[in-house]
């Protein structure tokens, strides 16, 4: 079974891949569709067996990789707790994505290639999180990574796309190069890469130091570090946040399924996963704790003022990643996986809801542009509530349990960093209330903006798409898109309240099974329950204020944004120019990229290389044969002349000196 | 009166000469290309004759009655693809035989 679920997208890959162009797009669907949604049921199986029941966490090896000296890697699926966790998020995300791609991409002509691809992405995603080793793990991290590349670039018509996808893969690289380095030290340090051997290994690392660079350091610290580094690029963290928003280039459903509900929370996935080797370093779990608050506070920050729709929900999705990166770091790592879990559900709800919006706008994704449309679209808007409040945490809501726990532990932990942390997290809760509120009530509420905008937005929008331009008609989306919404809303509003008690709560324990694991003197779960009210109450707090201060500024008074943004101009412009990020990387990296290679383009291989190799070889037996052509005249006598002079000379040499 | 063996070579190496600057040197007429191997081949002939007669062997004068009958052939043969060459080209100026230009 536990092969069923993981090989089944794998098989839905290998009949819409190759063969979709024979056997047709509504076939393709139907196949790798119904195929995900067994994989999905039985993923709930082994959720209910092995993290609810009693099963126990096996490892069945299904074949050997490669043998290479001590390095031996098997392919092989680990199922404990926490794989169940992640195998029921990704299934479920999986199904229903597949399910509303179907109404949503109903009018794109090469959707076999879409339906294999977000199958072929569910396979390569299961396989990171079942594996038993950290090869495979890289294996599985190194195919979400390229599938997320051409899932983005899916429509590879737009320069945008593939700018974005290559953005994404590159950015991806540099966390990959930590990652690989860390896997590196991970060998050297207990001689295997297994999890079971590093992790029985793992406690006597703890005070080991490595000679690096003349340095001695602490071998756990570097290596966290190290693995970190791959986390924080696959998961968009603060410094390699940057390819996440342009992510949004690709469809929706991928934006819900990859950048919103899995891909993007294999980092926070590994961190947990090897929580035996971050538990052994407190300074990297500092660091963990830092880097999420920041990233946490920061994404808000700029999803404040987005104006593009899923612009907002892509830093939202950062900031919820910072979230559970802080609880990781204060070591509550049940903390990180539930909000994982639950994030899982609202945020590809809202992605999805984004999507019915956008479906219904004809592809248009700028909120100053809509407005007004609760009347077109209201079980739209009833999903984006019910995402948005547990987004927010509003109480006894999925986001409640697990983002106020996060912000809670924060508070509890007397790790270094934690109040950096707990001040970060709590204000961008405050923040996270309004972004949520300024959507709905853009999108919403307010004055029909779509009704003017249509005129200029439909020309353009509907040539490139090939329909002739007519006015915009918001509808409600098909009842494929709005049965995933449906779904997900449930996951929204009760997966919090149903599975607090065992993720986070005080059956942990006996839910996690060890496939967690906390040092002896880490109680941080149970030192998270008392803490004092004002501490437990205050990210609610913030959230009122943050939707207080919506409701102020977009439904009361709507002019009074625009004369805020007049009054505090550059904090305004620097956040909607997401602090400068990208012209900064820019500058540092991009350009002297460019300059480099065209160095050495230009001047190594064009000036030196070619100009004395192959370009010169070539252009001197060009002008040499031009030469020697030249005595090709043709005609007879010229021939019989130069036969006479080689005779002459000939008989010369003969007579001066071949005769002795 | 006999005449020494030296001159009979001087005049068939003038002759030989004359013949190779004939074919090289002649930009007119291919037919001149013609004559002036007839007259290397005539050169040799002397030769040999000359040769036969002051060494008394009578080999090398049979050998020029056979260089005879082939240049009267080549002579033949040479004449026939001139004709035809001319009903081809319409000329036989050695100026415009140059297709083996490269």
């Amino acid at each position: 079974m536990y092969a069923a679920i993981v090989f089944l997208p794998l098989l839905g890959f290998l009949v819409a891949g190759p063969f979709g162009w024979r056997i047709g797009a509504r076939p393709s669907e139907i196949v790798t569709t119904s195929l995900s949604f067994v994989s999905a049921f039985l993923s709930w199986i082994v959720f209910i067996q092995v993290a609810l029941g009693t099963a126990p966490a096996t490892v069945s090896v299904i074949g050997t990789w490669f043998t290479s000296g001590a390095l031996k890697v098997d392919w092989s699926l680990k199922i404990d707790t926490l794989t169940a966790v992640m195998l029921v998020v990704v299934g479920t995300v999986s199904s229903l994505v597949h399910l509303y791609s179907i109404g949503y991409m109903s009018d794109d002509p090469s959707r076999p290639r879409f339906f294999a691809y977000l199958s072929l992405f569910t396979f390569a995603m299961l396989m990171l999180v079942t594996a038993d080793n950290l090869v495979q793990l890289f294996f599985g991290w190194e195919g979400v990574g390229l599938l997320s590349y051409l899932l983005i670039g899916f429509w590879y018509e737009k320069p945008s796309a593939n700018a974005a996808a290559i953005k994404a893969f590159v950015v991806n690289r540099v966390g990959d190069f930590g990652f690989a380095l860390g896997i590196f030290l991970v060998f050297t340090l207990t001689n295997s890469v297994g999890f079971d051997q590093i992790f029985v290994a793992a406690p006597g690392l703890a005070h080991k130091t490595i000679h690096v660079f003349g340095l001695d350091m602490d071998a756990m610290t570097i290596t966290c570090l190290l693995l970190f580094m791959g986390a924080m690029g696959k998961s968009a963290q603060f410094l390699l946040h940057t390819w996440l928003p342009d992510a949004m280039e690709g469809p929706t459903p991928v934006s819900a399924l990859i950048h919103a509900a899995t891909m993007v929370t294999a980092g926070v996935f590994m961190v947990a996963r090897l929580s035996p080797l971050f538990e052994q370093a407190p300074a990297a779990l500092s660091f963990v704790t830092i880097i999420g608050a920041t990233t946490a506070f920061f994404a808000a920050t700029i999803a404040l003022v987005q104006p593009d729709i899923k612009k907002v929900i892509a830093y939202s999705t950062c900031s919820q990643l910072g979230y559970m990166f802080v609880g990781l770091g204060v070591g509550g790592y049940p903390l990180g996986i539930f909000h994982l879990f639950t994030h899982a559900f609202f945020k590809a709800l809202l992605f999805l809801s984004a999507g019915s919006v956008i479906t219904a706008m004809h592809h248009e994704q700028d909120m100053r542009s809509m407005g007004g449309l609760w009347r077109r679209l209201p079980f739209t808007l009833a999903m984006m509530i019910v995402g948005s409040l547990a987004l927010m945490g509003f109480p006894y809501t999925a986001g409640y349990y697990s983002k106020d726990a996060i912000i809670e532990a924060a508070y509890a932990s007397d790790r270094m960093g934690a109040y950096y942390g707990y001040a970060l997290t709590a204000a961008a809760a405050g923040l996270t209330a309004f972004y949520s509120w300024r959507v709905i009530f853009l999108t919403f509420f307010g004055t029909p903006r779509w009704e003017l905008a249509t005129r200029g937005h439909a020309a353009v929008g509907h040539e490139a798409r090939g329909q002739e331009g007519h006015g915009l008609d918001p509808q409600e989306s098909p009842l494929t898109m709005l049965i995933p919404l449906g779904a997900l809303a449930v996951g929204a509003l009760f997966a919090g309240a149903v599975f607090a008690h065992d993720f986070i709560g005080s059956g942990w324990e006996g839910f996690w099974k060890g496939a967690l694991f906390l040092g002896a003197d880490n109680h941080i779960l149970e030192a998270r329950e008392n803490i004092p009210p004002f501490a437990r109450h205050l990210p609610t707090l913030m959230m009122f204020f943050g939707s207080l201060a919506a409701v102020l500024l977009y439904l009361v008074a709507p002019s009074i944004p625009r004369r805020l943004a007049q009054i505090v101009r550059p904090l305004y412009e620097l956040l909607l120019n997401k602090w400068y990020f990208d012209e900064l990387y820019d500058v540092i990296f991009v350009r002297p990229a460019f300059w480099l290679g065209r160095l050495f383009w230009q001047g190594g291989d064009g000036a030196i290389i070619d100009r004395f190799g192959p370009d010169g070889v070539a252009a001197w037996v060009v002008d040499m044969t031009g030469r020697v052509v030249k005595l090709q005249s043709g005609y007879i006598y010229h021939y019989a002349f130069a036969m006479l002079v080689g005779l002459a000379a000939v008989i010369t040499w003969y007579v001066a000196w071949g005769v002795r | 009166m006999t005449i020494p063996l030296a001159q009979f070579l001087i005049v068939a190496a003038i002759l030989f000469t004359l013949g190779v600057a004939g074919v090289i040197l002649n930009r007119k007429n291919i037919i001149v290309v013609l004559m002036s191997v007839e007259l290397i081949l005539l050169s040799v002939n002397l030769n040999l004759v000359a040769f036969s007669a002051f060494l008394g062997d009578l080999t090398g004068q049979i050998f020029a009655l056979f260089i005879l009958t082939v240049a009267a052939a080549e002579a033949a043969i040479g004449l026939a693809i001139l004709v035809a060459y001319y009903r081809n080209r319409g000329s036989i100026a050695v100026d415009d035989i140059n297709m083996m230009k490269g």
